[in-house]
């Protein structure tokens, strides 16, 4: 019996990335995977192009990510739960992403953030429950000289008040009512 | 790539520009960028255009040029002038005013004879604002990787060490580790592979330092880590950078691919036995990775966890090779030394902390932004000269240094001179750079307890000090900010301060109460005005609305926070 246990044939391995479900991102990831030589090292690597490309890390996607990266599943969902960078759950259609550095802070980010929790009905790091606005908490994004900041849909907002970030979410909402 | 390729590839860039009429620089930091730079960008292409002039006028994109608050900032380049808040229409006019008919846009015009600039000294930001953050050949115009090819070419790794060590130029993220005797360690380590490792995970809220750097002066960064490399015997290099920084990322990857192709990184550099490659590695937004070891982790795909120490970096780091670590701006520092001599760089600041520091200026202040002063400068000057004091109708209160780690400096140690002994005397540190100026409408006892919700959710949980520490800090400040608070609460509150301190294992921990231990002897009043009296304290079932003390806050009784800890 030869002992094959030891070291794998190249195409099972091939075989053991493909996924089953024939989605085409994961040729896009397994291109990021092989760039890395399929190192565990590279775990955040592929997560942050996981996340990229995904959206989010579902935990179908953390087991595939697992199995091609010859790692515990365990230590890929540790590794995707304790950084905040990672997100397990999908995002809403628009993000406001509330900047809660000290500058901001000192410049009344808490107002807007009592607000904006308000007037969505939910907290941040939670999405509304139709699924259109999603509030995340940002530790600094380092746009202090134009305190308070918000960086909405991937734009950088300064010197906002709650008013005015009331409005950009407002906007949103009518949006999603004319549809 | 030689030496000689260097200066021909530098005076063919220089007669380039000299053959312009002139240049039209824009800032295209992320603070600009936020606030149009690129809509005004298009509008001054276009008004060039109308005038046939877009061959002779170069309009381009620099680094960070200072005055955060007041974007987009312009800058002509012939005669220095910069422009403030300029709006489409402002480019538009400056094209046709300002170049065309030589009068300047006034009302747009910023006087740079003000202090905010001339008080500034500017070493690390040298490039920032003045080139073009995306052209290797502007930066070896200015005089780029002419350190890189000295060192490579005609020095031994010993005197580059011995050359930093006499500048005595010290580590700038915070702690202030001397750097030459750093390189010196890894130098020495017994080992067939080193690593140069550039922490760029900038994670102090309200500190933009090391981001306005890396967006501004790439290469800068680039050559500082290959000189170490060199030194230190070190052929592979990471910048490790948050993933919150996407103009920095993109602008490092170019700069990469730029110097790749010159020949500057890579194998046989200006033609020597010197290999040195760089990676880039992103962070995943966890505030513990600035610590060192939790960062080699991170770069090898774990949880950043720290681990105690010793064995340092320096012995013992990415996988199981010396490493040696260095701050973004302590790497900037690198080439200027080399190029301008030690003496020349010791001679800048105070004996012990020489050179110069970049600071991050936010918060209740008049001008917002990136500034760079030599070190020994007195607060006061920082804070009211350069950053024009606090606004209107508000009254200085603290300067809070070192964001979750520092502590806040009162207005009677304003005159303190910034170095790193002397703000360690009133309780604070250097930190990377964030200074944010606070006003009489902050409430202390609140901003101790915004720090130490942000150390309690970014507390890795290894260690029982911090983990459970933070957590119990917070309750306690909660208590007391919402007017329950008792005597008892206040010294339980210190007391588990002071063994949070000293007992945890990495200074995230160590330094996590800083900013209560610095409130609470420069503010006390504040804390004990907010304790519930105690001939009013009712510990019992039945509690008294009334004597929940002078409490500010929502005070929804339920009487047990209080009763908890007597």
């Amino acid at each position: 019996m030869a002992s094959t246990t030891t070291s794998r044939p190249p195409d099972s391995r091939e075989a053991a990335q493909r996924h089953p479900s024939g989605d085409n991102r994961f040729k896009l990831l397994d291109r990021t995977i092989t760039k890395h030589h399929n190192s565990g090292d590279a775990l955040i690597e592929v997560l942050h192009a996981a996340q990229g490309i995904f959206g989010y890390l579902e935990n179908d996607l953390l087991i595939y990510i697992a199995r091609a990266l010859r790692l515990p599943l365990s230590r890929v969902y540790g590794v995707a739960t304790f950084y905040h960078f990672f997100s397990l759950k999908p995002s809403g259609k628009h993000t406001f992403v509330l900047c809660m550095g000290t500058a901001c802070y000192v410049k009344g980010a808490a107002v807007i953030h009592k607000e904006v929790e308000h007037h969505c009905q939910c907290k941040f790091g939670e999405t509304t429950a139709d699924g259109n606005v999603s509030l995340v908490q940002a530790r600094c994004v380092g746009s202090c000289g134009l305190a308070p900041v918000a960086v909405v849909d991937g734009q950088v907002a300064g010197k906002l008040t709650a008013a005015s970030s009331l409005d950009r979410i407002k906007q949103w909402q009518d949006e999603e009512v004319t549809r | 790539m030689t030496t000689e390729d260097l200066h021909e590839l530098a005076e063919k860039e220089t007669d380039r520009q000299r053959q312009l009429r002139d240049r039209i620089l824009y800032c295209a930091a992320a603070g600009c960028v936020s606030c149009g730079s690129h809509a005004t960008r298009d509008a001054i292409k276009k008004a060039l255009k109308e005038r046939n002039l877009e061959k002779e006028v170069e309009v381009l994109g620099t680094g960070c040029m200072g005055l955060c608050g007041e974007g987009p900032l312009v800058k002509i380049s012939s005669d220095g002038s910069v422009y403030e808040r300029v709006d489409e229409e402002t480019g538009r006019r400056i094209v046709e005013e300002h170049l065309c008919e030589g009068r300047k846009v006034g009302a747009h015009l910023i006087d740079t004879s003000q202090p905010f600039f001339s008080s500034q000294q500017k070493i690390v930001l040298e490039h920032c604002g003045k080139i073009n953050a995306e052209s290797i050949d502007e930066y070896i115009a200015a005089g780029g990787y002419g350190a890189l090819a000295r060192v490579v070419t005609e020095m031994q790794p010993q005197d580059v060490i011995e050359e930093i060590r006499k500048s005595g130029l010290r580590g700038r993220g915070g702690a202030g580790y001397p750097t030459g005797l750093k390189w010196g360690i890894v130098r020495k380590a017994k080992s067939e592979q080193k690593y140069a490792v550039c922490n760029a995970d900038e994670g102090d809220p309200g500190a933009f330092m090391d981001r306005s750097v890396l967006e501004g002066d790439p290469h800068r960064i680039l050559e500082g880590m290959a000189i170490a490399g060199y030194a230190v015997g070190a052929n592979q290099g990471y910048i490790y950078i948050r993933a919150e920084y996407p103009l920095a990322i993109e602008r490092l990857k170019l700069a990469i691919k730029q110097a790749e192709r010159l020949g500057l990184l890579g194998n046989r550099i200006f033609e020597s036995d010197f290999n040195f490659r760089i990676d880039l590695r992103i962070g995943a937004g966890a505030f513990v990775c600035g610590e060192e070891t939790a960062l080699l982790r991170s770069i090898q795909g774990r949880r950043g966890r720290p681990r105690p120490r010793p064995p340092y970096p320096s012995e013992v780091g990415l996988w199981g090779m010396p490493t040696l670590i260095n701050n973004v701006e302590t790497y900037a520092n690198v080439a200027p030394i080399i190029n301008r001599g030690s003496a020349w760089f010791a001679g800048i600041g105070t004996p012990k902390s020489t050179g110069t520091k970049v600071f991050a200026l936010a918060g209740a202040i008049r001008n917002t932004g990136l500034i760079e002063v030599p070190m020994g400068i007195p607060l006061r000057n920082i804070i009211f000269d350069i950053g024009g004091g606090t606004p209107e109708g508000t009254e200085f209160k603290a300067a809070q240094t070192g964001g979750p780690s520092g502590g806040c400096i009162p207005a009677e140690h304003l005159d303190l001179p910034v170095d790193y002994e002397s703000l360690a005397t009133v309780g604070s540190i250097m930190g990377s750079g964030g200074l944010i100026v606070m006003d009489s409408t902050s409430n202390m006892v609140e901003v101790a307890k915004y720090f130490m919700d942000f150390c309690m959710d970014e507390s890795c949980g290894k260690c029982i000090p911090c983990r459970v520490g933070t957590v119990h800090i917070y309750g306690l400040l909660d208590t007391i900010s919402r007017g329950k608070g008792t005597t008892d609460d206040l010294a339980l509150l210190e007391e588990l301060c002071v063994m949070v301190k000293e007992t945890s294992l990495c200074g995230l921990g160590q330094s996590a109460s800083n900013p209560v231990l610095s409130t609470l002897k420069f503010f006390r009043h504040e804390y004990t005005d907010l304790l519930s009296k105690p001939e009013s304290f009712v510990p019992s079932v039945s509690p008294d609305p009334a004597s929940a003390g002078p409490a500010d806050g929502p005070a929804a009784n339920d009487g047990h926070d209080s009763t908890t800890h007597a």
